[in-house]
């Protein structure tokens, strides 16, 4: 009978799935010992079932599917037994998941189980509840917990309290319910009571501020006594770790005080005794008693001022980073990110150390003391730190490099003394990890250099020299190329030589050479080409005795099976043949490309580093900013009359002429820029491919009355009678990705967004006749990549929806979670909805857009209904 | 908050799996996968704690045996460490110097104490020798039930 005394055939099993050599062995067995458990089932096997199911628990530990003993548990829980309700508890927990439906059929059950004569079967069943229940059980078993958290015996008031937890997380509506009870555990002595009160006090105070306000008035002095008490009792062996009794019991004191502390003086005047002897008296020689030290900094750092206090706990952290233990290392990074906020000078003095841990060989540590080092440079130590960061640039792992390196360009940009370290470090830094180098930083880099009209000849120099060494690195050939284009003649010439530079010869058909290297280069992809093919027509005017070999490379290009390049080469083909006369001023020099606009079209579209003063970091005078666009659309003289003036900025010409949108930044709204129509003539003729610029501006308005001007004067010059009708919201990102989808591959770049994120535009997801589905967006703070999206469904028939499910799949590239939908039941008409939340996190984030395939089932009079679609117009910059 | 337990030996095997947030079966299979992937494969001085999406996973190594638990970014990892340690020293008690064959042949006890350890992903008690003798005593129950329905039987 019992299923797991000696010779049961749990056992047996779990003897001969060990004892299988290979996977498909393996799978046999279980093959065979499901069968068997599937005909137990069948066959409604009482003297087995428990048996059946620790089976089953062993089998989904494996990795097997074992959705099919889900009832089984359910039955164990019915039946009267202890043994019974124990196993079945243990599979309830094991083989299902809150998500799942078979859960609610356990509801009646478990309130029975809380009623319990049994205290034992109580605690089975409280802790079950609190392990895996819905929010619609927390609603339902409540008043049960609630009544719990008074039991006899502290075994169950204990398990009660952490049951209150997750019901109150669950549902936050709850939370006043438990306060007054949650208090009075406070009080009590039993440490494991004390210890899931304190929490519960502690998740109270997230969730609501009426707790808050409760606790940090009734209970911060007895909570301080309570520290007080155990941190200076006797020995007690039973709660007794290195010396310290029950630190678990500490930590959680300390963790509720800073939380009552945070905000308020007089309760953190209140806990600052008991802190400082905390800080002061705790042996750090073992674990325990460093993580109450570290509970305590927190704390420390988190409660109102108190200037002594705070010395001391940075003090803790410069003992902690001295430590030869990597975990305290690692912790006491954490920490001083904290602290900057507090004292940034008294961690600038740790930042010797600091770097050498970016050094370090552990990867968790190396990631923690970058974040921190980022934090620490200023005007004053850009130069040495980010000298150190460049040189291990060259030696670190290939997977730090990716954070590594946009830090450093981070750091570079934001501080910056002067254009010509700028370019320096930049070049360093496309030469060692160009791979790794985001789009809008090097776009960032030509703006730099167009600007630097005194340094065009150095830099064009620097750049030929490094791409001969580093042909690998992709960002690196684009800017060489785009230099080597406009600037070719002074590379030959040796125009603006500098002091310091090495003298270089380059003839005309070297510089042909490089670009002709990354053209032809297998590993160069799209951008690169476009770009290298621009730069030889460029260079054929520049250049008049290479101009035959030029046309030859081009011409070898029109037969290019990517279309983007074929079009351009034919064109550029019959500029060399046809238009002679026009060449010269086509591909004059690029006019100086206007900073301003520039940083402020990408303002917002930056990491957090610059997002808060946009230009001004370089304190690097703009060139002679002209608007050159009027004399190139005039040259071209193309039905000029239907040109308004053009008035677009530098920022849009190289853009545009490059095909490569630099940065599709939302034109802030108030500043947006005018329409720019001249350049639209422009890149006509050159049929690089116009951009409507994505818009992410933050009203919906704005995005129609902008991509309206964008989109309106190219329409009517060139006839593109097909251009998407633009139609309120949801629309006109659509129509933006239809465009991109014929641009196939020259999409905008890579758009951040402002650190609190854009508000997005909600939209109509799905329709049919009978559901409407609509999306609403939000981004958390600092991440980028994960969209929150609440979805909401709506009943556009008479009748009631029942069992109403809806699934969603994404491509590999997204990650997509689904928290449990609001109700299963959709009032019909209308009257009301069902809400979801769905949290896709997108690894490609401003390369590619989300896209979601949907299925949504439901009953209608009993009819199985399902709809399914797809979804492919959300905002693109998600 | 603790969002799942994981107990994989160095080999890869999944020895114990407790899931205190919601991840669906297909989600659970691959978070084991990636994640006794980084932890299999760091050295041994390197420090306890592995950054993973979002979340902090602390783990210790004990034989053969790897301890993992998922936490928040602003949780307190040295403690998690310490309620590892906490939960190993009551096995060891409860099995009697414990090994892995223990853990394999009674994975349901493991879980037993685990449940008595921990709730909602918190911790619930901090006296190793109340975890045992609430353990124990439901054991007891178990026992007697067994007896009487044999005895009943025979």
């Amino acid at each position: 009978m019992n299923p797991f005394s000696s010779g049961t055939r749990l056992r047996d099993m779990i003897r001969a799935i060990r004892a299988c050599k290979t996977a498909a062995e393996e799978r046999a067995v279980v093959r065979k010992e499901c069968a068997a458990i599937r005909a137990a089932i069948n066959e409604n096997d009482q003297d087995y079932r428990h048996r059946n199911l620790a089976k089953l628990m062993f089998i989904q530990m494996l990795g097997y599917p074992t959705h099919f003993g889900q009832m089984e548990c359910l039955k164990l829980i019915a039946s009267s037994g202890f043994p019974e309700k124990r196993i079945g508890y243990l599979g309830l927990m094991l083989l299902l998941d809150e998500r799942q439906e078979v859960l609610m059929l356990v509801t009646n059950s478990l309130k029975q189980d809380l009623n319990h004569s049994n205290q034992y079967i109580v605690g089975l069943a409280l802790c079950a509840l609190g392990n895996i229940c819905s929010a619609e059980m927390a609603r339902d078993l409540a008043p049960e917990v609630e009544r719990l958290l008074q039991f006899r015996d502290p075994n169950i008031r204990k398990k009660a309290a952490l049951c209150s937890i997750r019901i109150i997380k669950k549902v936050p509506d709850l939370a006043e319910n438990f306060i007054n009870p949650a208090a009075s555990l406070l009080k009590e002595k039993h440490h494991g009571v004390l210890i899931t009160g304190v929490q519960l006090c502690t998740d109270l105070c997230k969730v609501s501020s009426e707790a808050l306000e409760y606790f940090r008035k009734k209970c911060t002095d007895g909570l301080v006594k309570t520290l007080r008490d155990i941190a200076n009792s006797p020995y007690a062996p039973e709660y007794d770790i290195a010396g310290i009794t029950d630190p678990f019991l500490h930590i959680r004191l300390l963790k509720l005080l800073r939380i009552l502390g945070q905000g308020d003086a007089d309760a953190s005047d209140c806990m600052n005794d008991i802190l400082a002897q905390v800080a002061t008296k705790t042996e750090s020689n073992k674990n325990a008693g460093n993580a109450i030290l570290y509970e305590c900094v927190e704390t420390i750092m988190s409660i109102e001022d108190n200037g002594g206090l705070r010395v001391l706990a940075i003090n803790i952290l410069g003992r902690f980073l001295s430590n030869r233990d990597n975990n305290i290392r690692y912790v006491a990074l954490n920490m001083l990110m904290k602290a900057m906020m507090v004292d940034a000078q008294a961690v600038q003095r740790h930042r010797a150390t600091i770097l050498e841990c970016v050094k370090d060989s552990d990867a968790s540590i190396q990631k923690r003391a970058l974040e921190l080092v980022y934090l620490l440079v200023n005007e004053n130590n850009v130069k040495p730190l980010t000298k150190e960061l460049i040189e291990y640039l060259e030696v670190s792992d290939q997977e730090f490099k990716g954070d590594l390196t946009a830090k450093i360009c981070s750091l570079v940009e934001k501080f910056s003394p002067e254009k010509i370290w700028y370019i320096d470090q930049m070049l360093k830094v496309l030469s060692e990890a160009g791979n790794f180098v985001k789009d809008e930083v090097w776009h960032a880099l030509i703006v730099v250099i167009s600007n630097a009209t005194d340094l065009h000849g150095y830099t064009v120099r620097a750049l030929y020299r490094a791409v001969q060494t580093s042909t690998e690195q992709e960002t690196l050939v684009r800017v060489a190329v785009w230099c080597i284009g406009e600037y070719g003649d002074m590379l030959v010439n040796d125009v603006g030589m500098l002091d310091i530079e090495d003298p270089i010869t380059v003839t005309e058909s070297d510089a042909v050479d490089a670009t002709e290297v990354a053209i032809k280069r297998h590993s160069s992809d799209l951008t690169t080409k476009a770009m290298a093919l621009i730069a030889l027509l460029k260079l054929s005017s520049r250049f008049p005795s290479c101009s035959e070999r030029i046309r030859d490379i081009i011409v070898q290009n029109k037969g290019n099976l990517v279309l983007e390049l074929q079009q351009r080469s034919i064109e550029f083909n019959c500029i060399l043949q046809k238009h002679q006369n026009i060449r010269s001023a086509l591909v004059e020099r690029m006019p100086v490309l206007d900073e301003a606009t520039f940083s402020g079209r990408r303002a917002g579209s930056l990491p957090a580093a610059v997002s808060t003063s946009t230009g001004a970091p370089r304190n690097l005078p703009n060139g002679i900013a002209k608007p050159a666009a009027a004399p190139i659309a005039d040259l071209l003289d193309l039905s000029s009359d239907d040109v308004p003036a053009p008035s677009s900025s530098g920022g849009d010409f190289l853009q545009d002429l490059l095909g490569v949108d630099l940065s599709p930044a939302s034109a802030p709204s108030g500043t947006s820029q005018p329409p720019k129509a001249g350049t639209d003539v422009l890149l006509d003729l050159l049929s690089l491919g116009t951009l409507p610029p994505a818009q992410s501006s933050s009203s919906t308005s704005d995005i129609l009355s902008s991509s309206q001007d964008n989109k309106a004067p190219l329409a009517n010059l060139n006839g593109l009678s097909s251009l998407p009708s633009l139609s309120p919201n949801a629309t006109s990102p659509a129509s933006a990705a239809s465009m991109m989808d014929l641009l196939d591959g020259f999409g905008p770049s890579p758009q951040n967004h402002e650190e609190n994120g854009p508000a997005y535009p909600s939209l109509v997801a799905y329709e049919s006749s009978s559901l409407r589905m609509t999306f609403n967006f939000s981004k958390q703070p600092g991440n980028p990549q994960t969209t929150l999206i609440q979805a909401t469904f709506t009943n556009l028939s008479p009748n009631v929806y029942n069992d109403f499910l809806f699934q969603a799949a994404v491509p590999k590239f997204l990650q997509l979670h689904l928290d449990p939908a609001s109700s299963n039941t959709l009032p019909a008409s209308g009257n009301g909805s069902i809400t979801q939340n769905l949290k896709v996190t997108n690894s490609q984030h401003g390369k590619k857009s989300l896209v979601m395939r949907i299925r949504i089932a439901y009953k209608m009079k009993n009819k199985e209904v399902l709809e399914e679609g797809q979804i492919s117009n959300f905002p693109r910059d998600l | 908050m603790i969002h799942f337990v994981l107990l994989v030996s160095r080999q890869g095997k999944v020895r114990l799996t407790k899931w205190y947030s919601p991840y669906s079966q297909k989600e659970r299979s691959k978070v084991i996968r990636e994640l006794s992937g980084i932890i299999l494969s760091r050295g041994p001085k390197l420090c306890n704690f592995v950054e993973w999406r979002g979340f902090k996973v602390v783990y210790k190594r004990y034989a053969g045996l790897y301890f993992c638990m998922c936490i928040n970014q602003d949780d307190n990892e040295l403690e998690i460490l310490d309620i590892i340690h906490h939960y190993v020293e009551i096995l060891d008690r409860y099995f009697g110097s414990v090994c892995e064959l223990d853990l394999i042949f009674n994975f349901h006890k493991a879980y037993y104490i685990l449940d008595e350890l921990l709730i909602a992903g918190e911790l619930q008690e901090s006296s190793k020798r109340t975890v045992l003798r609430l353990v124990d005593a439901q054991d007891c129950i178990v026992e007697i039930a067994h007896q009487q329905a044999s005895s009943g039987i025979g």
